[in-house]
């Protein structure tokens, strides 16, 4: 449905996105992540057509964005970062208004509107200004306008940005509901998010995309076998640089990678986090028990999300 | 077209529920009856022709502030609040934006013009004038007022922030009006009217015709001259956008 082909963004002599290529699928929910500045706000203005390359070529269901975005804008809703709404019109009076600037006539709208209104929980504020509506609600109202016309794709930008945490719960699960509806393209640099709502998750650093696939798929891959965390009592141990002989000797461990060795808390007890490559607990037990300290707690924990970002922005910075 | 009615409609109706527009009409229409009573009635015994003369003049002058401060409310105000981007991403043409934008201010700022239209009328009061000259002189006002509007509509798509578009707007109605006086200047033989130079102004050219009760198809292709290019200048710009 959507296919980027070397695509190239300069702002001024700034790439923001450079040589970018993927394809998208018809009904995929796919989240765009990447740290502030990464080029996802570009990408998904040159899909609505906001913004066209400087190289490359963009296009959706067939209709170059450079040539055809008169079509294009007619398959598409956008939400963009900040909802693009009047705040003097009621709600209803406006998704009226976005209906009708998306060739929709007054029957039609009148037929689609209590489905948006159900969608987006705003069934109980229909007559309310805009205006008078709280941050969350009035993102509802960005939303609602995005799908009011029934979109093929809907294309939302930090739809969570400014939400407190209730209103983020509200929106996600908005967002999980319009899935298989439409073709769902979000960006976030809010990890759990991305991995909560989306089908497919593209990376993005620096205007490149670092990695795509589930979340899944991207933790067998770069995520190998994650973290273990420990909890150690390093007074068993006794004496100065006893902190320093067990980080080394964790250090050694076959398949430990990297030692994250916390301070100590009051009662002398420190958070270690080890990250490496196959299952290493039995040997950091051993470790830590013939090394002398206590060991309190050990935790397997799965690869995250933020590990795998955290990895693939350091690779990319490399 | 549809489109063009759909947003001047929108936009129009947020005239009317929005302080903004009543305060900037309030303000005018109190100065025009500041002025009608303390410059054109005066003290003294006046000619009813010589007190609408007086009146227009100052109209005109207060019509260009009006415009020059509803540009504010114009394509900046839609992309400082952001909603440029529901009509950048819904099928309609940049032009469309700009028409209806344009004709909901033109529309505004013709309810603003004629709600003054009582003041002449009292001239009725004690005098008599030519119903023509007051239609002149307020067809002039309109002209004056859309020329400015159009003038507006082009600063309001160069900036985000519509008060620097105003300042833009107020920027080049200046401009356009200084070449009056650069054209008397330096060839002060010649009426600057009819310099080459002198024809850009607005106000000193072509709406002091109006004002004088004459209807020249020369000042009316002049305004409808100066529209036309701004209106033109302002929808490449908007498409120019997607290439920034």
């Amino acid at each position: 449905m959507i296919v980027l082909d070397k695509v190239t963004k300069y702002y001024g002599s700034h790439p923001a996105v450079h040589d970018l290529s993927f394809e998208i699928e018809e009904g995929e929910c796919i989240g765009f992540l990447g740290l502030n500045g990464a080029g996802k706000t570009t990408t998904l203005r040159m899909l609505s057509c906001l913004l066209l390359p400087t190289s490359g070529r963009v296009t959706v269901k067939g209709f170059d964005a450079e040539e055809q975005a008169h079509e294009i804008r007619k398959l598409i809703g956008f939400l963009p970062d900040r909802p693009p709404v009047y705040p003097e019109m009621t709600v209803k009076a406006f998704l009226v208004f976005a209906g009708k600037l998306r060739n929709m006539d007054r029957a039609a709208i009148d037929r689609r509107l209590p489905k948006v209104l159900d969608d987006c929980g705003l069934g109980h504020v229909i007559d309310e200004p805009i205006q008078n509506l709280s941050h969350g609600y009035q993102q509802r109202v960005g939303i609602a306008q995005a799908i009011i016309h029934d979109p093929a794709l809907l294309i939302l930008d930090e739809p969570i940005q400014g939400l407190d945490p209730v209103q983020i719960v509200e929106m996600r699960n908005m967002i999980r509901g319009l899935r298989g509806q439409h073709t769902i393209l979000l960006s976030t640099h809010i990890l759990s998010e991305i991995a909560q709502t989306s089908d497919r998750i593209l990376m993005l650093h620096e205007g490149r995309i670092t990695a795509q696939g589930s979340e899944e798929e991207l933790a067998a891959r770069f995520g190998a076998d994650g973290r273990v965390r420990i909890d150690l009592e390093l007074r068993v141990a006794g004496g100065a640089g006893a902190a320093e002989t067990v980080q080394a000797a964790l250090g050694a461990i076959g398949g430990v990678d990297e030692v994250d060795f916390g301070s100590a808390d009051d009662a002398g007890v420190v958070q270690v986090t080890l990250r490496g490559r196959g299952d290493v607990r039995e040997a950091v037990a051993r470790c830590v028990v013939e090394g002398g300290s206590g060991l309190l707690r050990l935790e397997q924990k799965e690869s995250g999300l933020e590990d795998i970002f955290v990895q693939l922005s350091k690779e990319a910075e490399a | 077209m549809k489109n063009v009615v759909l947003i001047a409609g929108r936009e129009l109706s947020s005239y009317l529920k929005t302080p903004s527009g009543y305060v900037i009409a309030g303000v005018m229409l109190f100065f025009q009856g500041l002025v009608f009573n303390g410059y054109a009635v005066g003290d003294q015994p006046t000619l009813s022709t010589e007190v609408l003369l007086r009146f227009l003049e100052v109209s005109g002058g207060l019509t260009i502030v009006t415009g020059v401060l509803f540009s504010m409310r114009l394509l900046a105000e839609e992309k400082a609040s952001g909603t440029m981007t529901l009509l950048f991403t819904s099928p309609v043409h940049e032009g469309e934006i700009v028409l209806g934008k344009y004709l909901a201010s033109l529309a505004f700022i013709a309810l603003v013009v004629l709600a003054s239209l009582y003041l002449p009328a009292l001239i009725f009061v004690n005098g008599k004038v030519s119903y023509g000259h007051i239609a002149s002189g307020y067809l002039g006002l309109f002209l004056l007022g859309a020329s400015t509007l159009a003038v507006g509509t082009f600063a309001s798509s160069l900036v985000k922030h519509p008060f620097l578009a105003v300042l833009l707007t107020g920027g080049f109605v200046a401009i356009l009006e200084a070449t009056f006086w650069v054209a008397r200047i330096s060839d002060p033989s010649t009426p600057a009217s009819s310099t080459i130079l002198g024809t850009f102004a607005p106000y000193y050219t072509h709406f002091r015709n109006f004002r004088n009760g004459i209807v020249q198809l020369s000042d009316l292709a002049f305004f409808a001259g100066i529209i036309y290019v701004s209106l033109l200048a302002s929808t490449r710009v908007l498409k120019s956008q997607r290439w920034r």
